[in-house]
């Protein structure tokens, strides 16, 4: 059984004219382990599908079950809980909040759990070696430059050692060295850590580093 | 406890802002405070009358006088044990400001009537063996620094020209409400300087039975019916509590004000909670992707707008409770008129309403929020 398994997925959005498809009957499994890319233009669903299978949104119809859970039966509560405990998330603008420290970021899915103060500090220091970021540990964001914010961001990701990683657009926003840098330490995560990465990217350069490449158009999958 | 840090974080965030909006909530309960302790005073002083003392007045109003020779027919109305009287003088001390009351009385009969208030034997003795003599109450003594044997002069307003008292005692009131800014001297000193065109201003009555007081003041009327001063005789506590209507709709006004302010204040904290979580739409977006459940987003809304809320309330009541209890200039006004502890409580509690209220709509707002719409729109 694959780690993901997307059925017969289809999500659409009413707007005032009319009714827009985003997905239609999408299917998709996943291993465990792999490192998937995922590209398409702009408003081809990218994010939609990310959205869905990490809980955000729920589908018009289809199942997604990863490992092991259809997390479309859950309710808000077991998909926060969920979440939490499967999922780590990856975001274009990082989204850091602005008045924690780089420590204190990444201890935020910890204080979820009822690990003690050493044990979340202990997890936060391993999480940020990770992403080379120990000697920024008391650093704000704002102190930051734009690549290690992102990798403040990776290491909130895995900070609670999730099953799946989705990044959106990870490299959106970064130059092009950090993006490399970035793209380096999701494909470490992936084989050193044995992670499974979902990547949507609209950079053909970085989706080629996945082992998997997809492709979104108007809501329909191309594997 | 574990998310008291971002609690904190958030709350400093905008310093400016939540500082500003604690001294506004600050200020609201120190109004509060204070006109609460308004109506509280008010309250006491129509309870400090006693309900088995009768007081007998000028039907036409206080302000007009009765003839002395109406204590010997008070005397012998049925059920009627003790009369005393007193007239209310009107006399400033160096500067109007210096308000307090001041009262002629019967020294024979007057302070037997009132066993509430205490007073050194020795020291009654000595004001009644002196015509000028005069006793102030403890919180009069401390105000202007007085002491014992010390000669004062008011200017008389009602009865002009300069008059001279010497302190001869010092009283203590059981119930604060009676107030301790009084004063107290001779009616005779007052008839004697006057031109004797002093008479007394009203009468206190005991009657021998309490519980007939009703039916003897009455009869107290009833005797007077076709005088030229027909009287007014009604129980002292009614009596205080005509005293406090005479304020005007004072309580309702006050509760008017106060509920006004709350609600303004109620808006502001409101508006400000909104403000400040609307501002934070994406870093909630975050957290729930993190995990974060709907309730404990709520709560941590709450906690904010509870903290400003109380910590706004705490400093407002601090204060109040610094600048107002046992205020001197207040307490001459409404005598004791102080911040009660029950006050400071009510205040308290209004503080952890306000800011559960003012906490409500945001922590819904960031329960409701979409994570797909708000992240859509930093994006």
């Amino acid at each position: 059984m694959a780690l993901v398994e997307l059925r017969d997925l289809t999500k659409r959005y009413q707007t005032e004219a009319e009714v827009i498809s985003v997905l239609e009957n999408v299917d998709l499994d996943i291993e465990a382990g792999e490192y998937l890319s995922l590209m398409g233009p702009s408003g081809s669903g990218k994010s939609t599908l990310l959205n869905l299978m990490a809980g955000l949104d729920q589908p018009d119809s289809g199942t997604i079950t990863i490992d092991g859970s259809e997390i479309t039966s859950l309710g808000p509560n077991r998909l926060a809980d969920w979440r939490a405990n499967h999922v780590g998330f990856v975001f274009q603008f990082y989204n850091l909040l602005p008045v924690l420290t780089a420590f204190q970021n990444v201890e935020l899915p910890l204080l979820l759990t009822n690990l003690s103060k050493d044990e979340r500090r202990e997890r936060v220091e391993v999480a940020l070696n990770v992403v080379s970021l120990s000697d920024r540990m008391e650093h704000y964001p704002r102190q930051l430059s734009g690549g290690q914010e992102q990798r403040v961001g990776i290491a909130r990701a895995i900070v609670s050692d999730p099953v799946m990683i989705l990044a959106d657009e990870p490299t959106g926003d970064l130059d092009a060295a950090s993006a490399e840098e970035i793209l380096s330490l999701i494909e470490r995560l992936n084989s050193e850590f044995n992670k499974t990465v979902l990547m949507v990217t609209h950079d053909q350069h970085a989706a080629g580093r996945a082992h998997r490449m997809m492709y979104l158009e108007k809501g329909v999958l191309h594997q | 406890m574990k998310h008291a840090r971002l609690v904190w974080k958030n709350l400093t965030r905008n310093k400016r802002r939540s500082t500003l909006t604690i001294l506004s909530v600050g200020v609201a309960l120190f109004l509060f405070a204070a006109l609460q302790s308004v109506l509280t005073a008010l309250d006491a002083t129509s309870e400090v009358g006693s309900e088995s003392r009768l007081i007998t007045r000028n039907a036409t109003g206080i302000v007009f006088p009765l003839p002395e020779a109406y204590t010997q027919r008070l005397r012998s109305v049925d059920g009627v044990e003790a009369v005393s009287w007193a007239n209310w003088f009107g006399g400033t001390y160096i500067d109007s400001r210096n308000y307090f009351a001041q009262f002629a009385v019967d020294e024979g009969t007057f302070f037997s009537m009132y066993p509430e208030v205490q007073i050194d034997p020795a020291q009654l003795e000595a004001f009644n063996g002196e015509k000028s003599g005069a006793i102030v109450g403890q919180g009069l003594m401390e105000r202007f620094g007085w002491s014992l044997g010390q000669t004062i002069v008011l200017q008389g307003t009602i009865f002009p020209g300069d008059w001279e008292f010497v302190i001869r005692g010092v009283y203590e009131p059981d119930n604060p409400s009676f107030g301790d800014e009084n004063m107290y001297f001779h009616y005779d000193y007052l008839f004697e300087n006057s031109g004797e065109a002093a008479t007394p201003g009203w009468f206190i009555v005991r009657p021998s039975d309490p519980n007939l007081a009703t039916e003897v003041a009455a009869r107290i009327d009833g005797s007077f019916e076709n005088s030229s001063d027909p009287t007014k005789t009604e129980t002292e506590k009614a009596f205080q509590a005509g005293f406090v209507t005479m304020w005007g709709n004072v309580g309702f006004l006050v509760r008017a004000i106060g509920t006004a302010v709350f609600f303004a204040i109620l808006l502001v904290a409101a508006n400000t909670m909104m403000m400040s979580s609307r501002e934070r739409v994406n870093e909630v977006a975050v957290l729930k992707t993190l995990g974060y459940r709907d309730g404990l987003l709520s709560r941590l809304v709450v906690a904010e707008s509870l903290a400003i809320s109380v910590v706004g309330g705490v400093i407002g009541l601090a204060a109040a409770s610094v600048m107002l209890r046992n205020n001197e200039m207040l307490g001459s006004i409404l005598p004791g008129y102080t911040v009660l502890p029950s006050t400071m409580l009510q205040g308290l509690a209004i503080a952890i309403v306000l800011g559960l209220i003012s906490g409500l709509v945001p922590a819904r707002q960031a329960a409701r929020l979409s994570v797909v719409d708000a992240l859509r729109r930093v994006a």
